[in-house]
């Protein structure tokens, strides 16, 4: 009895405080969590629209099938995947200053594919039919559809994202050892599920013959080696941000931040040699299966819409490459911050938009469309970055003290100063 | 059909979408007793022929009140030793597209808004074949054919190996024992990755509730063939599914003015598709993709 009403007591003071956590903050963290509200509240009245006349509301058509929504969702599985360049350092290697921030990074990767759930989420057609879907209860096409392993896994890679992070922060809480025996297994897991949530996506696209712009069997090393691009890049400047703004102070060393950057230097170089390779093998045997790529590169037949996106994208990854390979532009804040800027972007374009539109130009009956994302589409993308954003905004309020020792069990709870 | 067994999978499923309904009894309550049953329609697989008949009940109602026609929805089953395949003779097609629009009132495909149809028939200039990018598909001269040109009609060509069946997420399309590719319109789930994986553009989505003027609607159908669709769910051709069950032949093979196309049963020899494919000169699209059409394209020999 005692024991549970201990348990009780505990919870709710827990709980209070969470609700105190997250409703207090300066004029600045209230503003910033209004604003993403409004864009929340925007975005869903948008998509209310497109649920109740249907993706006609949408720009999507017969030929573009799939747009935005897709292209945003095969970004942020990407950047979820990117968690696992803080989880090797900092397990396996035991790489300090990474390991004290590490959480931060897995709590980022289950925020960021909570948003790509989202995105797949309205673009279905029928939301109503989602339950189809689900093992056991719907009648999942599993192992044939690379659509029902993707379910799969990115449910995997949430579910493994949330339980390693919660679990920690349960046991810093309580002032605790954590059972490494325990969680180790499912920390080693997560490095794996990080590749295989974006192979499985990759190979999503990729195991279509009928349209030989996504057909290559490049694309999954060019995914992973994308992501470990942009992902950490977001991660570095959230950092900061999370380092300024924190009421709590929190140690994220400049040192963390330079070894991820480097480790972007890396990938960026992998990722503009992959897509050279298969520059090269399109342009020099010039099949018919080159369209794609002069669609994206340099226009077909007068229709060059994207023509300017991807080469503002190739521009921004060649000079970030440079930022991140020079050690010391890579080592000084402002330098590398205008590199993860130029990297966010320019693998936004690239494996976004940049990738998913050609794949349905020409369609396979030769039928160009130039498609361009409408209002509606852009207020829903919107609505679930915000969406994404406010979810690890709230995490971190809560997550940072407790990491910092701060937030802590009723009874170390007088020796801070909370 | 014998009964079902209550299987464990049945059984997690009713206990998971009690709870869901359960859960979700304010939302429900607000809703029409005949939305829930929507919601919750099996796969047709696993329907039981007395469900089968309740649903087809309520959509001859639904029909009823929305086109003011009697509507008959047959849920006709294939014909044992049948094997579906297509003739088209390339060198006789005009381009005038009868076919077109022949299918798209047999099979009540919207008209506007988008406009659907299950066939297309691109114009190539001579010279070209394979290489569609050089086709045109909103040729629209006075009169055909026109000089210079020959005509290309591609619709579903009911692979027998296809990969729109393979990519689908819920099993809501499949291929029927008599190799016709159909879909379960009330099982899709609108991902539209069938349209992503089709090599020959064999599916087209609603992307809005589709439009059918009442006077033009046709009452005869089959329910996983012509029977009016409903928004966002995809849709393709079936071989007019619903008349070649009864013995006809496919709405397009009816209305093609110059004996371009075939049809016929691929397993039976004496059949008029066995003869072409036996003493024409026949090639199927994009054969190297290895989805195997059982869609003929044929020159005489």
């Amino acid at each position: 009895m005692e024991a549970w009403r201990d348990i009780l007591k505990e919870t709710w003071h827990f709980y209070k405080r969470t609700l105190i956590l997250v409703v207090t903050g300066t004029r600045y963290y209230y503003a910033w969590c209004l604003g993403l509200l409004a864009f929340i509240g925007a975005g869903f009245f948008f998509y209310l629209k497109q649920h109740e006349v249907g993706l006609i509301a949408t720009n999507m058509n017969d030929l573009v099938s799939w747009g935005l929504y897709i292209a945003n969702f095969t970004y942020l599985v990407g950047a979820a995947a990117a968690a696992v360049l803080l989880v090797i350092p900092s397990y396996v290697y035991h790489f300090k200053p990474i390991k004290e921030i590490v959480v931060l990074g897995e709590l980022f990767a289950a925020s960021a594919i909570v948003m790509a759930i989202l995105f797949v989420m309205v673009d279905l057609g029928r939301l109503d039919r989602f339950w189809h879907m689900l093992p056991f209860i719907g009648s999942m096409n599993f192992p044939q559809s690379l659509l029902a392993w993707d379910v799969l896994a990115l449910n995997g890679y949430l579910f493994l994202n949330l339980l390693i992070p919660v679990y920690l922060l349960v046991k810093f809480y309580y002032r605790k050892e954590p059972n490494w025996k325990f969680i180790l297994p499912f920390i080693l897991l997560s490095i794996p599920m990080a590749v295989a949530i974006h192979t499985v996506t990759a190979f999503l696209y990729n195991g279509l013959p009928a349209r030989p712009f996504w057909n290559a069997s490049i694309l999954a090393p060019r995914f992973l080696a994308s992501a470990f691009c942009s992902g950490p890049a977001i991660i570095i400047i959230i950092f900061q941000i999370i380092r300024k703004v924190s009421l709590h102070p929190i140690e994220i060393e400049d040192q963390a931040l330079f070894k991820i950057s480097e480790l972007i230097a890396y990938a960026m170089f992998l990722n503009l040699f992959l897509l050279s390779a298969e520059l090269f093998k399109e342009y020099y045997s010039q099949t018919v299966h080159v369209a794609s790529f002069r669609y994206l590169f340099e226009g077909l037949h007068g229709h060059n819409q994207l023509v300017p996106w991807i080469w503002a994208a190739m521009t921004m990854n060649v000079i970030a490459f440079f930022i991140f390979l020079i050690p010391q532009t890579r080592k000084r804040l402002v330098t590398l911050n205008f590199g993860c800027l130029l990297i966010i972007i320019g693998v936004w374009i690239e494996k976004g938009p940049g990738f998913v539109i050609p794949g349905f130009v020409p369609d396979p009956l030769g039928e160009i469309y130039e498609y361009i994302p409408n209002l509606l589409e852009l207020m829903v993308s919107l609505g679930i970055w915000a969406t994404g954003l406010l979810i690890f905004t709230l995490l971190m309020k809560v997550a940072i003290p407790i990491v910092t020792g701060e937030f802590t069990h009723t009874k170390y709870e007088k020796e801070t100063k909370f | 059909m014998e009964t079902k067994k209550y299987t464990r999978r049945e059984f997690i499923r009713n206990a998971s979408l009690t709870t869901l309904t359960g859960l979700s009894l304010p939302i429900l309550s607000s809703c029409a007793k005949e939305e829930v049953e929507d919601f919750l329609q099996k796969h047709f697989h696993e329907m039981t022929e007395e469900e089968k008949r309740r649903v087809i009940e309520k959509l001859e109602q639904r029909y009823f009140q929305k086109y003011g026609k009697q509507f008959q929805i047959s849920t006709k089953e294939a014909v044992p030793d049948m094997l579906w395949g297509y003739g088209l003779e390339l060198s006789r097609c005009i381009g005038c597209r009868r076919c077109v629009y022949a299918c798209a009132k047999e099979n009540n495909n919207s008209r506007h808004d988008p406009q659907l149809h299950w066939i297309r028939v691109l114009r190539l200039r001579r010279g070209n074949l394979i290489n569609l990018e050089n086709s045109e598909h909103y040729y629209d001269p006075d009169l055909v054919p026109e000089k210079g040109f020959i005509y290309l009609p591609v619709q579903c060509q009911q692979c027998q190996n296809p990969p729109c069946v393979k990519v689908c997420p819920v099993h809501a399309t499949w291929q029927e024992p008599d190799g016709i590719v159909v879909v379960d319109y009330n099982w899709c789930i609108g991902c539209r990755y069938c349209i992503a994986a089709c090599p020959y553009k064999g599916r087209v989505f609603n992307w809005a509730e589709p439009k059918i003027p009442k006077e033009e609607i046709n009452p005869i159908v089959h329910y996983l063939g012509n029977r009016p669709r409903m928004k966002c769910a995809v849709e393709k051709c079936t071989f007019c599914i619903q008349r070649v069950r009864s013995g006809r032949y496919p709405a397009c093979v009816e209305a093609c003015p110059t004996g371009t196309r075939k049809f016929g049963n691929l397993l039976d020899p004496k059949s008029e598709i066995r003869y072409i494919i036996e003493r024409k000169r026949v090639f199927r699209l994009k054969e190297d993709l290895g989805t195997e059409p059982k869609f003929f394209y044929f020159f005489e020999s």
